[in-house]
């Protein structure tokens, strides 16, 4: 008996590590993000005050990052969905050795190191812009930074993509082409719909993966600042607890996005089981008149 | 060749490579639809342009245009492609044994941090691997269904804080004067503060941090799969606990262990936020190495260089995970 006690405490001493390493860090974060004292820390508290949140909402160069990196994450939405789900339909249509070839480039970006991507694609953008004339348009952090991103945000899509795919019921395009749909119709009416709900969470994935980027987007930023860069920097060469209030902002943002994720969700399933009971009421109904 | 050209040619290589593989695979006496056919033009074209531009402009020419360009020398613009351009292992030779001026053997200071950043990657793939396991346990085998989703609302949390910023918490946990010391100091375990920074402790500890949910969801994905019958009939069977779980658990969730493993050991070895914002005076974590290559140096052929170096470790990683396991990569990155 004393050993199944012992057992629990253990387990329970895991749990309560495990949370208090998972947590502590951003709880002591945010408690320093309230404190008056000019270096970010928790104790001695000095006074409570929101003066690192107003700091934080006049602050230039951050709030120019956080522009810009909410325009490059919009482009990485853009591009990668449609390259995402281009490369899992041609992947369905690929068999034996070329499948293999292939699916290895299109998942060698995503265990190839980031900052690896960023230096490919700052070097070779560097002289590729020159040759195709475009350098001015072309070469600057901002498109660099788009494409760095998207070639390995493309191959999370595309993965999300195929395990939906792999659901899809190949009958249901037999049934469209048996009734007179071209295959380009089959793609636009009932691959397309099929595949909605993985192309929005491929399309939020895409947009928080860019926008907490900061491996391939140092290199490939060049001049330009985005968020990540300039807290890099901010916090290379000292620490602010405007830094601790913004933590704290995109924490409570979080909650605050999962929170709604979890109603949405919620509150479909609910009306699934309605609309699949009311179904099913509808055919009893059927079943016992004669 | 200049090395646009080179790449041209191997990337128009490669593509002919891939044609062929498509063209041999077909059988004698199947029938097969044309992919223009199958799609459609417009579809079709669409599938295409956007594959090739993916894998091709994205990935692959910038791949092979970074390897041509580290067996360059470092070259102002105007002498690119004359006469003094040729192909040189100079870049390769900094990394093994330093400038040509130098009269070391070998070039320590580099490959130290190399082969040091490669052996604690591993080292804390593995205790990442050990801290996750029970949770992901726990949560794929006996958590109730409410509880699971507040699991998983806690771990998603740290996850979405970016990379400087998690280091940037762990340094005011773990700083000289930071709370972890004021702790310690008050509980009285110790009366001097602990340089936690300075040991790479807090560089350790924050990697492991960033990492814990790439572990622990494939991980859960693995084990959630397995049937809990099975668990029970080794119980019933009289297993202990810790062979159910060598014997019974962990060779099923073998696909979730390798995958987790392989995007730990990626992001450990190849993260340059976290070390540059946490780094010890006594530590060399290789990527800041590179990084300084770039844009202290601007010796970009140099840079790429140390970048494969790299990138060679992270394949030669997955290429051991994937033969020890048994397992193919499809079966890793699902």
């Amino acid at each position: 008996m004393t050993g199944r006690l012992l057992n629990r405490a253990i387990v329970w001493l895991y749990f309560l590590s495990f949370f208090a390493f998972l947590l502590g860090p951003l709880l002591v974060m945010g408690v320093s993000a309230f404190n008056t004292s000019t270096y970010p820390r928790v104790w001695p508290i000095e006074g409570v005050t929101l003066h690192w949140f107003e700091a934080l909402a006049s602050d230039g160069p951050l709030l120019e990052g956080l522009r810009t990196s909410v325009v490059i994450g919009f482009f990485v939405v853009v591009l990668s969905v449609p390259l995402g789900l281009a490369g899992a339909v041609v992947m369905t249509q690929l068999f034996r050795s070329a499948r293999s070839f292939y699916y290895f480039v299109a998942v060698a970006p995503v265990l190839t190191p980031g900052i690896i991507i960023g230096i490919a694609t700052v070097v070779f953008w560097r002289d590729f812009s020159g040759f195709a004339h475009l350098r001015g348009t072309l070469y600057n952090g901002t498109v660099l930074t788009v494409l760095a991103q998207s070639s390995f945000i493309s191959s999370y899509c595309m993965l999300i993509i195929m395990a939906r795919l792999q659901r899809f019921d190949l009958d249901q395009e037999e049934a469209a082409l048996d009734l007179g749909a071209s295959y380009s119709q089959v793609f636009r009416h009932v691959l397309l719909p099929f595949l909605r709900p993985a192309l929005l969470s491929s399309a939020v994935l895409a947009f928080l993966t860019s926008f907490e980027n900061y491996n391939a987007t140092t290199f490939a930023i060049l001049a330009d600042k985005t968020m990540t860069t300039v807290l890099a920097a901010r916090v290379r060469t000292g620490t602010s607890p405007t830094i601790s209030a913004l933590a704290t902002v995109i924490v409570c943002l979080t909650i605050l996005a999962t929170l709604l994720f979890e109603w949405v969700k919620r509150r479909d399933d609910r009306r699934r089981n309605a609309r699949l009971s009311a179904a099913r009421a509808e055919e009893a109904a059927e079943l016992a008149t004669p | 060749m200049s090395n646009i050209e080179v790449t041209f040619v191997s990337t128009a290589l490669l593509l002919t490579a891939f044609l062929l593989t498509v063209r041999f695979d077909r059988r004698p006496g199947e029938k097969r639809l044309g992919f223009f056919r199958r799609n459609g033009l417009v579809v079709g074209l669409y599938l295409i342009l956007c594959v090739a531009f993916w894998c091709i402009v994205t990935f692959v020419m910038p791949m092979v245009y970074m390897v041509d360009l580290s067996f360059h020398p470092k070259l102002p613009p105007s002498m690119a492609g004359g006469p003094e351009d040729v192909f040189t292992l100079v870049n390769y030779r900094m990394l093994l044994f330093g400038s040509p001026t130098s009269t070391d053997e070998w070039n320590w200071l580099h490959l130290r941090s190399f082969f040091g950043t490669i052996g604690i990657s591993i080292a804390l793939t593995f205790f990442n691997f050990a801290v996750s396991y029970p949770i992901a346990y726990y949560m794929a085998q006996s958590a109730s269904v409410s509880r699971l989703r507040v699991i998983v609302l806690l771990l998603i949390i740290p996850y979405w804080v970016n990379d400087i910023l998690r280091a940037f918490a762990f340094r005011i946990l773990l700083s000289y004067s930071g709370f972890m010391n004021s702790l310690l100091i008050w509980l009285g375990i110790t009366d001097t503060p602990v340089d936690f920074i300075g040991a790479n402790v807090a560089l350790y500890l924050a990697l492991v941090y960033s990492n814990l949910l790439i572990m622990i969801f494939p991980l859960y994905n693995a084990i959630e799969a397995q049937d809990h019958n099975q668990i029970e009939a080794a119980r019933d069977l009289g297993a202990s606990w810790w062979h159910i779980h060598l014997f019974v658990v962990m060779p099923h969730a073998k696909p979730g262990i390798a995958s987790g493993m392989t995007l730990s050991f990626m992001l450990m070895a190849g993260a340059i936020a976290t070390p540059l914002v946490l780094a010890g005076p006594h530590s060399l974590w290789f990527t800041p190495i590179i990084y300084d290559r770039f844009y202290q140096l601007f010796d970009w052929p140099q840079g790429a260089a140390y970048a494969i170096a790299l990138l060679l470790a992270c394949i030669l990683f997955v290429l051991g995970v994937m033969k020890i396991t048994g397992l193919k990569l499809g079966e890793i990155t699902k």
